[in-house]
């Protein structure tokens, strides 16, 4: 056992954080800056990040989860407002399926409230959809491929859904799913989204410690005020918990058995879920009146939070597959 | 980046779980049953003498100097077969490696690890708990001994203690943290008067208070120089601060197994909102044993402790606290009587937000030392 991050694991990292440090948006107002948002997807594009999960010669990932997780959570921690949750997650679909290639940008839908994978195209939302055409589906035991209309939904001020319309043609995929494969798919979706909420958190952490610093009251920065630092020491120890926990849960995708890897990534996604957001609650509470306008970051973190949350199960549904995972209650609720 | 284990890893658990299974006590827990201290002794020594104590710890002091990961194997088991937890002297050994001179070390620290000599902490005092430096207990020199005169209070286990690791103010002269210094006081003397408080669970044998009325100590039993006691007071704490010293992840695990076993066995018995919570204490018992698992790992790059263990001791006091309140959701108040050990586990759960530093004076230390905020 020796859970330290290789030295290959902390370069992924460093280049991650580089890419997100230098195109992610500083501002509300450069959200709509579409020349920037371009040069952050092509430079998510051409890192390879889109392909860490498609598969090598060997019929494996080229990477392994816990490489994935490590990139999502820069990308979570920079609030990335390109796509790569939706691209990443229909890559693990695409293998899993043992699917062949395709040219189209795809992502994948789920069902409206985001628990799971759509069940073909009547209750349906492509998620992480920017750039994207088309998006994966489950079509009875097999994938299947939706055509995304024009229109967003911006929850999420960083990651458009298209919502599906429900007229819209299934066309069939050549690849089978198993139960197995959609608990793997899971497990991963879940790890990933863990991983984006620990980004999340830390971006939102660093935006309220400066704003506590810079910003002064009664002739003094608030930081220095108990009431502040309590807060803010709570949201460190919540979002360093949910690292251990998440930590694990993107290793566990690969190395132990479906029914597992989705216990862990559920353990992992109820822990980081409420830690997410009390801590973006706390980043809008330090701002105070500032952290109640549009034009603040705060409510921006809290928004992809919300999303993230949602991806395959926030709280509620992580703790009743936590609890059946023990053999407490209903099963797993994905088909 | 691996939990899993490696093959050495692998044949130690094998054989840990194979002693194991002969050789669990089966002790009730300590935290809600005096009777635990009856055999705890013997615990002690059986875990030691069969090589699974000290495990990280050098050779020379008896332990076996591997990496500290073997303790989340040891926990990982303990909790598994049910078995109590490893002893929670971690920090003590800690204190003393690190301070001691080469005579402490040799003399006292082979009996804390086999379990021969039990020790207590002699750091709080009525008018001294937060603000330890601010402690009034006295040593005075005569000749090669000193004499103590003061009053202990929350002390742990002290009714059991053979040694007392007692903070004593030497220096009158100088700023309150300069002038303490650590002794190790022996406990069987006519100096000392030890008694028992009772905590709000009704336990006994946890808690005690010591009164010191002209102890005497061998200068030679002074650990660290004179006036230094602080800094190992504060290795100590930080260390108390601990979950992967102390070894509470597998009480954690073993308390959330029986709470499950509970509901499993009356499967329509239980409100959703009770259910919620024992699933919450999983998902935090989980949590403390990945985040164990990462600072251990941390410490095979030589990193030992810093202000992390603030976070660390606020994480491991949710633990604490939700496997107590899961404790009383789901065992609930035996108001009419009968076993009330869920409601000794709920109280018991009060005082980790208290112990080794309270929550409010972690959140300070995060605050100030990790997130860089500026001063009050």
């Amino acid at each position: 056992m020796d859970v330290r991050l290789s030295g290959e694991q902390l370069a992924l990292r460093e280049s991650a954080a580089r890419v997100v440090d230098r195109l992610g948006p500083r501002a509300v107002g450069q959200l709509d800056d579409a020349e920037r948002t371009s040069k952050l997807d092509a430079a998510i594009a051409s890192s390879g990040w889109h392909e860490l999960r498609t598969m090598n010669d060997a019929g494996q990932p080229w990477a392994s989860a816990v490489e994935a997780a490590i990139v999502a959570e820069e990308l979570g921690r920079g609030l990335a407002d390109a796509a790569f949750l939706g691209p990443t997650l229909a890559a693990e679909l695409r293998r899993l399926a043992s699917a062949p290639p395709s040219s189209s940008a795809v992502t994948v839908a789920l069902r409206t409230d985001l628990g799971a994978l759509a069940d073909g195209a009547g209750d349906a939302v492509a998620i992480d959809a920017a750039g994207a055409t088309t998006a994966f589906v489950l079509d009875g035991e097999r994938l299947g491929e939706v055509q995304l209309p024009d229109g967003e939904v911006r929850v999420d001020l960083t990651r458009p859904s298209v919502r599906i319309d429900p007229a819209t043609i299934v066309t069939p995929v050549d690849g089978r799913l198993g139960a197995d494969d959609l608990r793997k798919w899971t497990a991963f979706g879940l790890a990933l989204t863990c991983a984006d909420l620990v980004g999340t958190m830390r971006g939102a952490l660093q935006l309220s410690c400066d704003y506590a610093t810079e910003r002064r009251q009664y002739g003094v920065a608030i930081g220095s005020f108990q009431a502040v630092q309590h807060l803010l020491a709570d949201a460190l120890v919540g979002m360093e918990g949910s690292r251990s926990i998440a930590l694990h849960a993107a290793w566990a995708v690969d190395a132990l058995p479906a029914p597992d890897a989705l216990a862990a990534a559920s353990a992992a996604k109820a822990y980081c879920a409420r830690a997410a957001r009390s801590v973006c609650e706390t980043a809008i509470q330090v701002h105070g009146g500032i952290g109640n306008t549009w034009e603040c970051l705060a409510h921006v973190f809290l928004r992809r939070a919300l999303l993230s949350t949602d991806v395959l199960g926030g709280v509620g549904p992580s703790l009743t597959r936590v609890l059946a995972h023990r053999g407490i209650g209903g099963s797993d609720g994905l088909r | 980046m691996d939990f899993g284990d490696s093959p050495g890893e692998g044949e130690f658990r094998e054989r840990l779980r194979t002693w194991l299974a002969a050789n669990n006590p089966g002790l009730p827990s300590s935290s809600t049953d005096d009777d635990y201290w009856a055999g705890q002794a013997a615990w002690h020594q059986s875990l030691y003498d069969a090589g699974f104590f000290g495990l990280s710890w050098p050779k020379e002091i008896g332990g076996h100097e591997l990496p500290s990961v073997y303790d989340v194997i040891l926990d990982d088991e303990l909790a598994a077969a049910g078995a109590p937890p490893r002893p929670s002297l971690g920090y003590l050994v800690q204190g003393i490696l690190e301070h001691g001179n080469d005579d402490i070390k040799r003399r006292f620290l082979p009996g804390i690890v086999n379990g021969r000599d039990r020790w207590c902490q002699g750091f709080s005092e009525p008018d001294a708990g937060s603000d330890l430096a601010s402690l009034r207990t006295r040593a005075d020199r005569d000749g090669d001994e000193f004499v103590i005169t003061g009053h202990k209070v929350w002390t742990s286990y002290s009714d059991a203690a053979d040694w007392c690791l007692v903070l004593a103010r030497t220096d009158h002269d100088v700023p309150t943290h300069k002038g303490i210094s650590a002794f190790a006081v022996p406990m069987d003397q006519p100096g000392i008067e030890q008694r028992p408080l009772k905590m709000i669970n009704g336990i006994m044998r946890e808690f005690g208070e010591v009164l010191f009325d002209g102890a005497r100590v061998p200068a030679a039993n002074m650990i660290g120089k004179a006036g230094e006691g602080w800094p190992l007071a504060m290795t100590v704490v930080s260390h108390e601060r601990e979950p992967g010293e102390l070894g509470y992840v597998s009480r954690y695990s073993k308390l959330v197994k029986e709470l499950t076993q509970r509901v499993k066995a009356d499967p329509t018995g239980f409100e959703s909102e009770q259910v919620r919570d024992l699933g919450w204490a999983m998902v935090e018992a989980e949590m403390l044993r990945l985040h164990v698992c990462r600072r251990l790992s941390d410490r095979l790059d030589g990193i030992t402790h810093g202000p992390e263990g603030s976070v660390d001791k606020l994480l491991m006091t949710s633990v604490e606290q939700a496997v107590g309140h899961a404790s009383l959701a789901i065992g609930g108040v035996a108001h009419a009587g009968g076993d009330d050990t869920s409601l000794k586990v709920y109280l018991y759960s009060r005082a980790q937000s208290v112990m080794g530093g309270t929550s409010q004076i972690q959140r300070n230390l995060v605050a100030r030392r990790i997130l860089g905020l500026p001063a009050s």
